[in-house]
């Protein structure tokens, strides 16, 4: 190939050829560079081909610019130091070698730059390899560092680039899961995660100071999403995995200590949970609180106050809140003032419906096993949850009664609920008030369970049964409810549907001779057929 | 030789006998054993024994048994008897004869009849021959005429051959004859058994010529029998004209088979008179009210007796049983059913002339299905002339007749049961609803499980069939409901046919329903309200099945699938709204009987009326899901204007607005509105009465009270709701808000501890008693075994002692003789000596 080849000649290249061609006339052309320092204006068609319109391109020179790069940078063909400026630095007084690795180091800038570009562009691939290409500059900075080494004790780390990967992952405007989920295998590597996680503490105060604390949907979602993808590994002896290793005192690098790792995830999320957040969002981390977020974190006190205002919005999101409010509580000594009280009033019919019913009950059980609770307390419980349970649909319903029993048996106390002989035949009204908020002052303990009488006469036959049972003692043995906490219809419906002997099927016996208007109809005195 | 029982028994026959009285009473002879303490009420055997007597009987016992073994002892020449099983004990008397003489038949066969060929072994049977009992057998069977002939027959050798027992004996017999014979004539013995085999032979054709013969008449006789047999059956039998048929046949047979063959009169019910039916009718339904109240309960108990009203144990599910309840039915209800009677018996008048006149209807049939393709419409406009017509009471025979051809000649009679669902659908498409009805009565006349094998089958695929076919009429648009209307007695009536595949059918209806709301719930959280045909198969569910069970395999999930669609369908449109009514309505209808709780229908319907509060600020009761205190859904049911109440009037809403609801102008809107509250509050009052009973009833009722009450006040709502409204309040106001204290129930008390004393047997007295039972039953067996080898060994010593004494009197004996002959010898010396002495002397002399 003639090495005449200039600048025109790709001027005068049609843009419409085949990327194959394209891909052997880059691949070559990465060679011609790094043959000789001659063909070293070749760079420039590379990097023209960065911008092209099509995909297959753009993905070709990435490829291409990366292979390149990376092999300047392990030769140590890239300048070191303070780069000057392009102009000055070609019209100074330098040496060639000088003047070519600072011409490679300004086209090396202006890759990166259009690299970071692509991390925006709208088609995935490119993205991905754009980001791919960018770890392997930052894998290569680290080993080559491209600063001057003044002193031993300085670590290497391509700081700059990695914030400049993160603040454009995290975008405003579009949703970046996917290749978030694409750049969690660097994350596997100690070093990066610990230099995403500071740039990410340092991307969300930025953005959400400019925005002035109000709501961005759209990153925060994308922020959430990298930062859910963080792990901290949970012992010291697992840090082994980095992109660069240190030569010198690698054991005192910051990066190599869990401690540091754990204060940098937890000062990434109090940064981001300090800021307002939409109420899905407060979901979403209540969700995975409890077991990816507190073990992590080196203090995991300090989200106590986070916690406690979730607890307060009421609703679903105070029902998740409990999840970690139970960490601490337990494993933290957390002392939650009206922590009880805040419960009971958790309790709403809406409770039997909403998506976390069964992660709530399982909760509650936890929460009310303690046998050192009031009997006034428990009996306010069961009092409230046998009037819920009027509302409630069968699965739940399921749940509830032998709930209610277990905290019967457990305080024997309460058992007057279901058993109150008194000497004369006094009929009473129900004493229980359902509107008080306190649990001491609603006055469940005069009460009795007439609500659990009534479901006796539930249309399903397993409520009605489970029901019963409050007529005789109960039994000693407290009941499982772990098995009825996910119970759907369809599971109840396949009980009917799957006896695999049926003994005979009983038959209306009263003929049926019209659709509507039959014997005990309902449906034909408000509707009719056409 | 231990002989202790034997000897025991003897002392005690001794003792008993009379003889011993004399003994007894010589005082040498007793002995009394001394008691040293009188006990009470025991027995003792052997106070007084008589030890001479017993001693003398044990020696002699002993000379009997010991010294004769003693005295052939060396000897080795004896008899022995060899007659089989002669002591054997075990054998029953008539094995040891059967065996003697099957040995003894072996033993003479080998020797004597090795060489005889035409003597047979003859088996007998009580001394019988088993030959001549089946000839006989055979005799007895074809004609009684041939017995006086064998009667005549009857001479020594017959005797012989009939009556003469076992082989030996016969032979025995045959022999003497021959010696008569002999006598009488000089024949040789060759030739009479010439003559008699010659004899034998002519009589056995003679008797299988004879056999032949009745055998074909026989046949001869059934045939033409079959041939007449239908006529029978319906009058009374024609005797002359069967004796034309045989005239060889003798008069007195032929009477005699008639009378075998005639139809015997066979007692009918008598006719019940109207009072007794009645009575029958009321305590049939009766059972089954109670029946049905059992299921209500949940027990499980009595299933049997319910059973056996819909399948008795000899129902073989021919539906026979389904004729039967249609006319009880139609006899105790009268009125409504009237209708169903006469096209009921309009199709058996139908039934009946078509098997009469067959012929002629198939070439009808074949015109008419020519036609047929032609002129749909017309037919139909005719048919609907005709049902009109027919629906009037007063019509003259002739009219009914004259409409009976005219329906006739529309529709084939026979219907093959459809094999695939296209295939139903072909055959319904085109018909006018009571067509459809007609056909799918037809097939299933004409497929009746009964008439071929596979019928049974075929119709369960019907049944499955025409479900499918509902559902998609009501898919429909606009969903051609009437249709189904029309085919709900069909389904009915094969519902109770085959109860297990209709159930089946039902249950993979709503498994499917279930399993595809679950996924959707599942990705979703939600779900949309079920579609017009969901509701019709709940509906026909309703109709088919008892909906009061305490667990029934199809009305439960049924249960189950509208509890579902009542919470997890959120009510985003008047449409879901008149969706959710008719779940509603259907709920209120599966629990009227059995007045269960319902929790989703109450929650649905003060929600329902919550969506009728125009001021949403300050509620003083909770929302159950779907239903939100505030937000874009929920002012659905709030008018627009309030005037549009005076223009409006309760009417039915069709179904078909659950699947498209126009409403054109907020007139209609504010309308519809209106009919949906008025439906919703007849609900919630059906639910008051319903509920009346439960003691939570003010608790269920509190949000549904709270909103007629304070949030939707009477005023502002037309006259018909104004009423409900009252009438609600009212209701639930009534109800007693005090219920006594819940109390456990009582157990039945314990009884009390009884301290019955402890029985302890005493097998041995004076013996070790605290320990267990088995150490005491070794201690005992010890014991025994002790006393049994003492007395062993006493017994032997006895025998020794005898043996030795009998050794010793010999030798005695026979030293004596001894020396009583040596004495002799010498004194016979002596003799001799003196008399030679003597002599000697003389000579001396």
């Amino acid at each position: 190939m003639a090495p005449a080849k200039k600048r025109n000649v790709i001027s005068a290249k049609t843009p419409e050829q085949s990327g194959k061609k394209a891909k052997i006339d880059l691949n070559t052309k990465v060679e011609n560079v790094l043959e000789s320092r001659k063909n070293a204006n070749d760079v420039f068609d590379i990097l023209e081909f960065l911008e092209s319109r099509k995909e297959k391109d753009v993905v070709n020179a990435v490829n291409a610019c990366s292979k390149l790069f990376t092999t300047l940078l392990e030769k140590n063909e890239l300048f070191l130091g303070k780069l000057p400026a392009e102009d000055e630095a070609l019209s100074g007084s330098r040496s060639a070698d000088e003047k070519y690795s600072m011409f490679m180091r300004h086209r090396y800038n202006s890759c990166v730059e259009m690299l970071l570009e692509h991390l925006n562009h709208e088609l995935h691939c490119v993205k991905e390899s754009a980001l791919c290409c960018l770890m392997k500059f930052a894998a290569g900075e680290g080993q080559h560092p491209l600063e001057d080494l003044d002193w031993n004790e300085h670590y290497s780390f391509p700081r700059e680039l990695i914030q400049a990967v993160v603040d454009r992952l995290l975008t405003k405007t579009t949703d970046n899961s996917l290749l978030i989920s694409r750049f969690q295998e660097f994350l596997e590597m100690e070093d990066v995660r610990y230099y995403v996680m500071s740039s990410i503490r340092e991307n969300v105060g930025k953005v959400m100071d400019k925005n002035k604390g109000a709501l961005v949907p759209v990153y925060q979602n994308n922020v959430f999403t990298l930062m859910s993808n963080i792990s901290v590994p949970s012992e010291e002896s697992e840090l082994t995995t980095f992109m660069i290793k240190q030569e010198a005192k690698h054991e005192d690098w910051k990066v190599a200590k869990l401690n540091e790792h754990k204060r940098a995830f937890e000062r990434m999320w109090l940064g981001f949970l300090k800021y307002k957040l939409p109420s899905n969002m407060y979901k979403k981390i209540l969700v995975i609180l409890h077991d990816s977020i507190l073990p992590n974190m080196s203090k995991p006190t300090l989200m106590i106050d986070f916690l406690s205002a979730a607890y307060e919005v009421g609703g679903a999101i105070s029902l998740l809140a409990l999840n970690g409010l139970f960490v601490l509580i337990h494993q933290h000594n957390l002392d939650y003032p009206d922590f009880y009280k805040k419960l009971y009033n958790l309790l709403e019919p809406s409770v039997f419906h909403v998506k976390y019913r069964a992660r709530f009950f399982h909760l509650a059980n936890l929460f009310l096993s303690s046998s050192h609770l009031p009997v006034y307390l428990v009996a306010a419980f069961a009092k409230r949850l046998a009037r819920l349970a009027l509302t409630a649909p069968p699965t739940a319903l399921l749940l509830v009664l032998p709930f209610i029993y277990n905290l019967i048996r457990r305080h024997p106390s309460c058992r007057i609920l279901i058993h109150k002989p008194s000497t004369q035949d006094e009929s009473v009204e129900d004493p229980y008030l359902m509107d008080e908020e306190d649990p001491a002052q609603c006055r469940a303990l005069e009460s009795s369970l007439w609500e659990i009488k009534t479901l006796q006469k539930h249309y399903h036959p397993d409520v009605a049964k489970a029901a019963v049972s409050i007529n005789t003692p109960l039994s000693g043995q407290e009941e499982d409810i772990t098995e009825v906490l996910e119970i759907t219809t369809y599971e109840l419906m396949e009980r009917d549907l799957k006896k695999s002997r049926i003994k005979s099927v009983p038959l209306e016996f009263e003929t049926a001779t019209q659709l509507l208007n039959g014997v005990g109809d309902v449906l034909g005195q408000h509707f009719c057929l056409d | 030789m231990g002989k202790v029982p034997k000897k025991r028994s003897l002392a005690d026959k001794v003792r008993k006998t009379k003889t011993s009285t004399e003994i007894k009473n010589n005082p040498f002879e007793v002995k009394i054993n001394r008691k040293k303490f009188e006990i009470l009420g025991r027995k003792t055997k052997h106070d007084v024994g008589l030890p001479g007597v017993s001693r003398s009987k044990a020696i002699n016992k002993r000379k009997e048994t010991l010294l004769k073994e003693y005295k052939l002892k060396g000897k080795c020449g004896k008899f022995v008897d060899r007659r089989f099983g002669e002591y054997d004990t075990k054998m029953a008397p008539e094995d040891k004869i059967l065996k003697r003489f099957s040995m003894e038949r072996q033993r003479g066969h080998d020797k004597k009849d090795l060489y005889n060929l035409n003597e047979e072994e003859e088996l007998t049977h009580y001394g019988q021959s088993l030959a001549e009992m089946e000839k006989f057998n055979d005799i007895v069977n074809s004609d009684d005429d041939d017995e006086p002939e064998e009667k005549g027959l009857l001479s020594a050798e017959l005797t012989a051959s009939h009556f003469g027992g076992g082989g030996l004996l016969r032979k025995k017999t045959s022999g003497d004859q021959q010696d008569g014979e002999g006598h009488h004539r000089a024949k040789s013995r060759q030739e009479l058994i010439e003559e008699l085999i010659q004899k034998s032979k002519q009589e056995k054709r003679e008797r299988q010529v004879r056999k032949e013969e009745a055998q074909e008449l026989t046949e001869k006789l059934d045939l033409e029998w079959k041939s007449i047999q239908t006529l029978m059956v319906k009058k009374t039998p024609r005797c002359d004209h069967v004796e034309e048929e045989k005239p060889k046949l003798e008069q007195y047979d032929m009477m005699v088979r008639e009378l075998g063959f005639e139809m015997k009169a066979q007692p009918s019910e008598k006719l019940k008179t109207p009072e007794e039916l009645a009575r029958e009718e009321r305590e049939k339904l009766h059972q089954l009210e109670s029946d049905r109240l059992r299921r209500m309960m949940g027990d499980e108990g009595g299933e049997s007796s319910q059973s056996q009203i819909h399948i008795s144990a000899d129902d073989i599910h021919d539906g026979f049983i389904l004729d039967k309840d249609d006319k009880k039915t139609l006899s105790y209800q009268d009125g409504k059913w009237n209708v169903e009677e006469e096209s009921e018996k309009d199709n058996d008048e139908e039934d009946d002339e078509k098997e009469g006149q067959s012929g002629e209807e198939e070439e009808s049939e074949a015109e008419v299905e020519g036609e047929e393709d032609g002129d749909d419409e017309e037919e139909e406009e005719e048919e609907e002339d005709e049902e009109e017509t027919s629906a009037k009471p007063s019509l003259s025979k002739e009219e009914m007749k004259a409409q009976q051809e005219a329906a006739k000649a529309e529709l084939p009679y026979t219907f093959t049961a459809p094999e695939t669902y296209d295939d139903l659908k072909d055959l319904l498409h085109g018909h006018t609803p009571d067509n459809q009805r007609l056909i799918v009565a037809r097939t299933q006349k004409s497929n009746h499980a009964s008439l071929a094998v596979g019928n049974k089958l075929r119709l369960q695929k019907l049944f499955g069939f025409l479900l499918e076919y509902i559902g998609e009429l009501a898919t429909r648009s606009p969903p051609e409901l009437a249709t189904t209307d029309k085919l709900i007695p069909e389904l009915y009536s094969m519902c109770q046919m085959f109860p297990e595949a209709a159930c089946k059918t039902m249950q993979s209806i709503f498994g499917d329903a279930g399993h595809s709301s679950e996924e959707v719930l599942e990705v979703k959280g939600h779900i949309a309200f079920p579609t017009l045909d969901m509701l019709i198969y709940l509906k026909v569910t309703a109709l088919l099945f008892p909906t009061s069970d305490f667990r029934h395999p199809v009305t439960t999930p049924a249960l189950l699938y509208i509890s579902q669609a009542l919470t997890k369908c959120p009510v985003r449109s008047l449409q879901d709204v008149t969706s959710g009514l008719v779940l509603c309505c259907l709920g209120v209808e599966y629990v009227t009987f059995s007045k269960r709780f319902l929790p989703e229908l109450i929650n649905f319907l003060s929600g329902t009326l919550h969506l009728a509060v125009r001021d949403k600020t300050s509620i003083g009761y909770t929302v159950v899901p779907p239903f939100r205190p505030s937000g874009k859904c929920s002012d659905l049911l709030v008018l627009s204007d309030s005037e549009s109440c005076k223009s409006w009037s309760k009417k039915s809403l069709p179904l078909s607005v659950t699947q498209h609801l126009e409403l054109r102008s907020d007139l209609d809107r504010d309308h519809h509105r209106l009919m949906c509250l008025s439906t919703c509050l007849d609900l919630v009052k059906r639910c008051c009465l319903l509920y009346k009973d439960l003691t939570s009833f003010a608790c269920i009722f509190q949000p549904i009270t709270t909103l007629l009450s304070k949030h939707l006040s009477a005023q502002t709502l037309p006259e018909l709701l104004q009423e409900l409204h009252s009438e609600i309040l009212e209701s639930i106001g009534g109800a007693p808000v005090t219920r006594c204290r819940l109390v456990l129930e009582r157990k039945k008390p314990i009884p009390l501890k009884l301290l019955t004393p402890k029985i302890v047997e005493v097998l041995d007295y004076g013996k070790k008693r605290g320990s267990t039972r088995e150490e005491r039953e070794k201690e005992r067996l010890k014991h025994k075994y002790k006393k049994e080898f003492k007395g062993a060994l006493r017994e032997i010593r006895k025998d020794t002692r005898f043996l030795a004494r009998e050794k010793l009197s010999e030798v005695m004996n026979r030293d004596s003789e001894r020396k009583r002959k040596v004495r002799e010898l010498f004194g016979s010396l002596a003799t001799q000596e003196g008399e030679w002495k003597a002599l000697k002397r003389r000579k001396k002399k």
